[in-house]
C-alpha cells in the first residue's frame, strides 16, 4: 500500500452518543510520526534478504496503522487479535523480527510497555503437580504490557508422556490469548512441519493466531552476502580465492544436516578465522594489515565439509 | 583576594606582644582540608577599614585557640595542629562589604557526640568580636568520623512511617488553636475532632507546658482518650505531641514518661530547652520507642537576618545529629519566612543520605550522612487545602504538613476542616501518581475533589484568596546558573 | 464504618482503572508490588495475610491486576491492599499501601476503658470482628 498524500474522509454517520470522532486524517503524516518507517528501514539493514518475510511485516504494519485510525474514527472499537506463528528452521531471524514487530506494536499502541520475553517450553511447565500453573503466571505476569515468544512451541505438548504437565499450560496460555489480548500479544515459533502438528493437536492455537508467517531458508547467494556482512563488521575479508571456496562451502554445507542458516554461517567463519590464525603464527617474516585482514582458500579448504564427512567444521 | 601565607614561624612566633591574626598561623591558604577536618563557612562583614582577611583569621582564631596576644603557653601544646585554618575567602556575590570564609577545625578541638561542645566552640566566642561589624554560621561540613558519633534521630522517618503505618503521602497534623487558654478537657475535644475528622497528629504548642490553666497531667490524659477514641472510630494509628518541655530535665522526664504509660506514641520539646536536654531527650526517646518531635521555638531571632546570626541549615544539621525526629523546616507558602530554594536545601539537609554542594539552595558543602536516620521536617504556619498542589511541589511527600487555622477555622467545624485537608491531599497524590500535570491542574484536581466532599468545597471558598507574598529576607547568594569549584 | 487505613481511604472507593494507574506508577518506581488480605484489621496488625510473593521485574500492571482479580476471587468479602516496596539503600520499606477491597459490612472497632491507679485509663481498641472466628468475621455466611 502506497503511502502518498491521501486524506481520508470520514463516513457519515459516526454513532451520536460516542464524543467525536477524528473526522479526516493525513495518512503519510501518521506513518511518519508513529515512526514505523525506522523500524521496517532497521530491519531491512539487520536481515539480509527475507522478501517475503519483510513483505509480510510491512502488510501486517500497514493493516494495524489503519486499525489504530479507524479506532481513532470510531469506526472499529473491538481489539484486534494480533498473535502471530513464525515458523522456519534455526538462523532465519524469527528472533530478530519478534523484536522489531513488538516494536512496531508498542509504537503504533497495541503494546503497552513493548518488552519481549522470550523463553522455550522448560519455563512455563512444571515438574510435578501444582508447578505449573504459577511457573506459567509468572512468566505470563512479567510479559504483559509486551510480547511473548515462545520458540518450539510444540514441546508443550508431549502427549507420549502421560506424566507431563504441558497441557496446563497449554490452558492457560489459550486462554489468555482470548481474552486478555489487549494486554498480550503471544508469539509461537519453532519448525515448520512440527508446529503444523502441533496445531492440528490443539486446534484452539490456530483459531488465536492471526498471522502466520513462515521463513524460508536463506539462498546462496543470500548466505554468501551475510557472510561478508559479518567479515567487513569484523573488518575481515575474502580474497579472491578464498570467496570462491566459500561459495562452494555452501552449496555443500546446505545439504548437510543440522544447518542452521545464519548462525551456522557465524560458525563456520569463526573456525575459519581459527585457521587463519593458525596459519598467520606460523609465518614467517613481516606482516601488514592487509594480511591480517585476508581470509585465503586454504583456511576455507581445509574444512571438514569439503572431505564429504559428517556435518561440521 | 587569596594572598600567600603570611605566618610568622620559629622563635619570632611567640615573642611577647600583640601580633595580627593571620600572621599568627590563623590564615593558611595552602591548607588542604582533611577528611575528618570540620568546616565552618561564615559570612564576614568586618568593620570598615578592616582587612577582611585578618577578620576571617581572626574568626578562625578566636574560635579555636587564640587571644588577642601572644602567649607563651602555646609553645606546651602541638599548636598548629589545634589552631583553626582559615583556607580561603570569597567576596560574597552582590553583597559589597561581606566576605565568605572557610575554615577548617581538627577532629581533636570537638568532644564526641555533643552539640554543646560543637557550638560553644564555633559560635561561643566569636560572634560579639569588635572587628567584625556582623558575622553569620552560613554552613558546617561535618565529616563522616564526627556525624558517627550521634545517635541521629531515635526514629527517623521510614521507622515512623512503619510505626504509624501510613506510606505514600505526607503526614497531616494541626496545632490546637487558641495558643493558649483552654483547660484540659476542652483541649481534648479539639484533639479528637481533629484526629477523627482524618488527621494524622495534633500538636501541642511550644508555649503549652504547666500553666494555671492547664497542668500537663489534665492535658496528657485528656489527649490520650481523645487519641484512642478516634484511632478506634478510624482504625488508623493517630497521636499528638505532648509537650514535655520543662523548666528542669527532672521534670521533663518525669512528663516524658508519664507520655510513655499513657500509651502515646510521640512528644514534643521545644528547641530552647537547649542543646543537651535536646540530646538526652532523644536519647530517652530511642530508649523508649518515642517519635520525638521538635519545635525550633526561639530560632528566627538569630536565624532570619541574612548578615548576622546562625543560619537555619546549620540548626537542622546539629538537630539531625542531636537525634530529633520532626523539625519545622518551612512551608514556602504560608505565613512565615522561608524561599523555595533555601527551604529546599533545608529539606534535603534533614532527608537526604548526601547533600552535593549546591550554592542556589544554600549548601555550601558535600554532606555525607552515612546512614543516620532521616529526619522529617514538618511546615506549619499559615497553609491551608486551597495551596495542596504547591505544598506537595515543593515540599514533596516525606513532610508533615500542619494546618492548624485551616483545620480549627473551617466554617463547618474541626472535624470537616481536617477531612478537608485530608481529602484534598489524597487527591492530589492520586493525581500525581497518575502523571497528571498537578502543580498546574492542581486548582481543578482540588475542585474535582470537592465535589464529592462539602468540606473542601467549603474549605476552598472560604480560603480562596488567602496567600502571604512579602520580600524575602535571607534568599540564597547564588543564582542556579553559578558554579563554584571547592 | 469506615476504615480508613491506607493511602487513599478518604476518596470514593478506586475503581480497577484507577488502581491500574498506581500500580503502574509504583512499577515504573522500580518497587514490588504486593497483595495482602485480612480479617482482622486491627491498627497495629501489621501483617496481613500475604496473597502470592511480592512481585518483582513486571513491566506492566496487567500482570498485578491479575493476581487481584484472583484474590477478590477468593477473599472479596475481606480487606485486601496493595502495597509497594522500595528496596533502594536509605528505605529498604514500603513506599506506597493502599485498600482495593472492602468487606460489604465494616463494624469497625470499640475503645476498651481498663481504669488503672489513679486517672490512668489503659485503652485497648477492640475489633468487632474479631468476636467471631476466623472464616465467620464478615459477609454473613
Amino acid at each position: 500500500m502506497a503511502a502518498s498524500e491521501r486524506q481520508v474522509i470520514a463516513l457519515a454517520g459516526s454513532p451520536v452518543d460516542l464524543p467525536a470522532a477524528a473526522e479526516q486524517v493525513d495518512l503519510r503524516r501518521e506513518f511518519n510520526e508513529v515512526g514505523i518507517g525506522e523500524v521496517l528501514d532497521q530491519l531491512d539493514r539487520e536481515l539480509i534478504g527475507l522478501k517475503p518475510v519483510k513483505t509480510r511485516i510491512r502488510e501486517i504494519a500497514s493493516l494495524l496503522l489503519i486499525e489504530r485510525i479507524r479506532k481513532r474514527m470510531h469506526l472499529s472499537s473491538d481489539v484486534p487479535t494480533l498473535h502471530m506463528s513464525f515458523t522456519g528452521n534455526p538462523g532465519t531471524g524469527k528472533t530478530t523480527v519478534a523484536l522489531r514487530i513488538a516494536s512496531i506494536l508498542h509504537r503504533l499502541g497495541f503494546v503497552r510497555r513493548g518488552q519481549v520475553v522470550s523463553v522455550t517450553r522448560d519455563e512455563l511447565v512444571g515438574q510435578y503437580i501444582g508447578h505449573t500453573a504459577p511457573k506459567t503466571k509468572e512468566i505470563l505476569k512479567k510479559a504483559m504490557g509486551g510480547v511473548l515468544f515462545i520458540d518450539e512451541a510444540y514441546y508443550l505438548h508431549r502427549p507420549d508422556n502421560e506424566r507431563d504437565y504441558g497441557q496446563e499450560a497449554i490452558e492457560i496460555l489459550l486462554q489468555v490469548m482470548e481474552s486478555q489480548r489487549e494486554d498480550l500479544v503471544v508469539i509461537l515459533a519453532g519448525y515448520g512441519d512440527r508446529m503444523d502438528k502441533f496445531f492440528a493437536s490443539n486446534p484452539g492455537f490456530r483459531s488465536r493466531i492471526a498471522h502466520h508467517i513462515d521463513f524460508p531458508d536463506y539462498s546462496d547467494d543470500e548466505l554468501l552476502d551475510i557472510s561478508e556482512l559479518m567479515l567487513r563488521g569484523m573488518n575481515y575479508k575474502f580474497s579472491a580465492g578464498a570467496r570462491d571456496a566459500f561459495i562452494r562451502y555452501i552449496g555443500l554445507r546446505k545439504s548437510q544436516p543440522l544447518f542452521s542458516n545464519a548462525r551456522s554461517i557465524r560458525n563456520a567463519l569463526d573456525r575459519i578465522r581459527l585457521r587463519q590464525a593458525n596459519r598467520l603464527v606460523d609465518f614467517d617474516g613481516v606482516l601488514t594489515a592487509d594480511d591480517i585482514m585476508s581470509l585465503e582458500a586454504s583456511d576455507v579448504l581445509a574444512s571438514r565439509v569439503f572431505s564429504k564427512g559428517s556435518s561440521g567444521s | 583576594m587569596n594572598q600567600h601565607s603570611m605566618t610568622v614561624h620559629g622563635k619570632d612566633r611567640y615573642k611577647s606582644g600583640v601580633m595580627e591574626y593571620k600572621k599568627m598561623g590563623y590564615w593558611e591558604p595552602d591548607y588542604q582540608p582533611k577528611d575528618t577536618d570540620i568546616i565552618a563557612l561564615f559570612r564576614v562583614t568586618p568593620q570598615d577599614g578592616v582587612d577582611p582577611i585578618e577578620a576571617s583569621a581572626a574568626v578562625a582564631g578566636e574560635s579555636s585557640t587564640a587571644t588577642w596576644t601572644v602567649v607563651w603557653t602555646d609553645r606546651l601544646t602541638a599548636a598548629e595542629k589545634y589552631r583553626a585554618k582559615c583556607y580561603r575567602v570569597d567576596p560574597v556575590p552582590n553583597s559589597p562589604g561581606q566576605y565568605f570564609a572557610y575554615i577548617a577545625y581538627d577532629l581533636d578541638l570537638f568532644e564526641p557526640g555533643s552539640i554543646a561542645n560543637l557550638s560553644a566552640s564555633i559560635i561561643g566566642n566569636v560572634f560579639g568580636f569588635k572587628p567584625l561589624k556582623a558575622l553569620r554560621l552560613e554552613d558546617m561540613r561535618l565529616p563522616v568520623a564526627y556525624v558517627k558519633t550521634f545517635q541521629g534521630p531515635a526514629t527517623g522517618i521510614v521507622v515512623e512511617r512503619e510505626r504509624m503505618d501510613k506510606f505514600g503521602r505526607p503526614l497531616l497534623g494541626a496545632t490546637v488553636k487558641p495558643k493558649l487558654g483552654l483547660s484540659g478537657r476542652n483541649y481534648g475535644r479539639v484533639v479528637y475532632e481533629a484526629l477523627k475528622g482524618g488527621l494524622d497528629f495534633t500538636k501541642d504548642d511550644e508555649n503549652i507546658n504547666s500553666q494555671p490553666f492547664m497542668h500537663w497531667r489534665e492535658r496528657f490524659l485528656y489527649c490520650m482518650e481523645a487519641v484512642n477514641k478516634a484511632q478506634a472510630a478510624s482504625g488508623e494509628i493517630k497521636g499528638t505531641y505532648l509537650n514535655v518541655t520543662a523548666g528542669t530535665m527532672e521534670d521533663m522526664y518525669e512528663r516524658a514518661e508519664f507520655a510513655r504509660e499513657l500509651g502515646s506514641v510521640i512528644v514534643m520539646i521545644d528547641l530552647v530547652i537547649g542543646y543537651t536536654a535536646i540530646q538526652s531527650m532523644a536519647k530517652w526517646a530511642r530508649r523508649n520507642d518515642m517519635i520525638l518531635h521538635l519545635h525550633r521555638a526561639g530560632h528566627s531571632t538569630y536565624t532570619r537576618q541574612r548578615n548576622h546570626g546562625v543560619s537555619f541549615r546549620v540548626i537542622a544539621k546539629w538537630m539531625r545529629l542531636a537525634g530529633v525526629d520532626h523539625i519545622h523546616a518551612g512551608t514556602v507558602v504560608g505565613k512565615l519566612e522561608g524561599d523555595p530554594a533555601t527551604t529546599r536545601g533545608y529539606y534535603d539537609i534533614c532527608r537526604e543520605d548526601y547533600n552535593p554542594m549546591r550554592l542556589e539552595h544554600g549548601v555550601f558543602f558535600d554532606q555525607q550522612w552515612a546512614s543516620l536516620n532521616k529526619l522529617m521536617p514538618v511546615a506549619s504556619g499559615g497553609i491551608h487545602a486551597g495551596q495542596m498542589h504547591q505544598l506537595l511541589d515543593h515540599l514533596g511527600e516525606d513532610v508533615i504538613l500542619q494546618f492548624g487555622g485551616g483545620t480549627i477555622g473551617h466554617p463547618m467545624g474541626i472535624q470537616a476542616g481536617a477531612t478537608a485537608n485530608r481529602v484534598a491531599l489524597e487527591a492530589m497524590i492520586l493525581a500525581r501518581n497518575e502523571g497528571r500535570d498537578y502543580l498546574h491542574e492542581g486548582p481543578e484536581i482540588l475542585a474535582k475533589a470537592a465535589q464529592t466532599c462539602t468540606p473542601l468545597k467549603s474549605a476552598l471558598e472560604v480560603w480562596k484568596d488567602v496567600t502571604f507574598n512579602y520580600e524575602s529576607t535571607d534568599m540564597p547568594d547564588y543564582a542556579p546558573t553559578a558554579s563554584v569549584s571547592m | 464504618m469506615r476504615i480508613t487505613q491506607g493511602c487513599f481511604s478518604f476518596l470514593p472507593d478506586l475503581t480497577d482503572e484507577q488502581i491500574f494507574r498506581q500500580v503502574q506508577y509504583c512499577l515504573e518506581k522500580g518497587w514490588a508490588v504486593n497483595i495482602e488480605f485480612t480479617d482482622d484489621p486491627h491498627p497495629r496488625n501489621s501483617f496481613w495475610e500475604m496473597w502470592g510473593l511480592p512481585m518483582f521485574d513486571l513491566r506492566d500492571a496487567a500482570g498485578v491486576m491479575m493476581e487481584l482479580t484472583e484474590c477478590r476471587k477468593v477473599y472479596g468479602d475481606l480487606y485486601i491492599r496493595m502495597s509497594a516496596f522500595d528496596s533502594s539503600h536509605g528505605w529498604e520499606s514500603q513506599r506506597l499501601s493502599f485498600i482495593v477491597n472492602r468487606p460489604k459490612n465494616e463494624p469497625g472497632f470499640r475503645l476498651e476503658r481498663h481504669e488503672v491507679e489513679g486517672r490512668n485509663i489503659r485503652y485497648t481498641t477492640k475489633s468487632y470482628a474479631v468476636d467471631r472466628p476466623e472464616g465467620g468475621r464478615y459477609g454473613g455466611k
